[in-house]
């Protein structure tokens, strides 16, 4: 029979099992890395960082229509203190590299980055052979998830967000995602 | 004042001047020529251009342009000049930012992206790159890591 206290998790996602004892009360047996990785992915707190179009998406993919909230997403921070993951959301130049390096290096461990649509992938479509754009935002911070289109419709970021929950739940290889205890 | 007027006004105060037509009257001047000729459109309450545009600048290859882009709220009449810089090597022109205001982030643009020089300019640095740039726009600029030549 289900008791109040685990219709509040996901069944399916939660891992660890919910043992109930006779006459109330319940324990969890879970290891800490899965408990932690789980917590965190299902509250992973955008950095508000929208350089160009891919931006009028992203803003698309929070309001009521896609709504990101849903998945844990919905308290864009507008420092890189209070962030998880930066959604790199346009065309990066040479002059906001150092920009985009320095709100990574402030964010605080575990950190995530989102490359959204073609410029962040490889330099864009439209100003690949430019002497101003990066080509590819990975020659400068860590890439996660890339999300391939010019740009991304809203639900191919959902699907990025949700590929990024996966990943941290999975512990994935990078060392920064293991806990360090 | 129509085309032909400001023809006719233009030549009485440059004689070098030279004229086409498309969608508006284009008057082109040697660069020696900017400075005292758009003091005078400014100045004169015949022509009275009080509206700078546009500025912005050309690489011909074998020389530079700077066009203005100009009109006159007054009268109504909108024109460009086009200042032709010779010299591609040493390319400088004088400012008009004392004339027009709005010149002033122009030029500093213009300067920035072709390298021209504008003499007088209150304060001439690189608007957007930095100073390590090259001149991206010049016909001639190459950068072998991030642009392909084809």
């Amino acid at each position: 029979m289900e008791t109040p206290a685990t219709a509040k998790f996901d069944v399916k996602s939660f891992p660890g099992k919910v043992t109930h004892m006779p006459g109330g009360g319940s324990f969890v047996v879970t290891s800490i890395d899965k408990m932690v990785n789980w917590s965190r992915s299902n509250s992973l707190w955008p950095l508000v960082f929208g350089t160009s179009c891919c931006a009028i998406e992203m803003m698309s993919a929070a309001s009521a229509k896609y709504d990101w909230s849903r998945f844990g997403f919905e308290v864009a921070r507008a420092t890189p203190r209070q962030a998880d993951v930066i959604i790199c959301a346009g065309t990066i130049v040479y002059k906001m590299a150092p920009v985009l390096k320095r709100l990574y290096d402030q964010m605080a461990d575990p950190k995530y980055v989102i490359a959204m649509g073609a410029c962040t992938i490889s330099g864009g479509p439209f100003f690949y052979n430019s002497y101003s754009v990066v080509k590819g935002i990975d020659h400068v911070v860590p890439v996660d998830v890339y999300i391939a289109g010019c740009p991304p419709r809203p639900e191919a970021l959902l699907h990025a967000l949700i590929t990024l929950q996966k990943k941290i739940q999975e512990g994935g290889p990078r060392e920064k995602i293991n806990i360090g205890f | 004042m129509t085309n032909e007027e400001l023809k006719a006004f233009i030549s009485a105060h440059t004689p070098e001047v030279t004229f086409e037509e498309t969608q508006f009257l284009n008057a082109i001047i040697p660069s020696e020529k900017i400075y005292p000729l758009a003091k005078y459109l400014r100045e004169n309450p015949d022509a009275d251009i009080d509206y700078l545009i546009c500025l912005s600048g050309v690489d011909w290859k074998d020389h530079f342009m700077v066009v203005y882009h100009m009109t006159s709220r007054k009268h109504k009449h909108t024109f460009v000049l086009k200042a032709k810089i010779a010299d591609r090597n040493n390319a400088e022109i004088h400012t008009v930012c004392d004339i027009w205001r709005t010149a002033e982030f122009h030029e500093r643009e213009v300067y920035d992206l072709f390298g021209i020089k504008f003499i007088n300019h209150p304060d001439l640095r690189r608007l957007f790159l930095d100073d390590t740039w090259g001149f991206p726009l010049r016909k001639d600029y190459t950068d072998d890591i991030t642009i392909v030549s084809l």
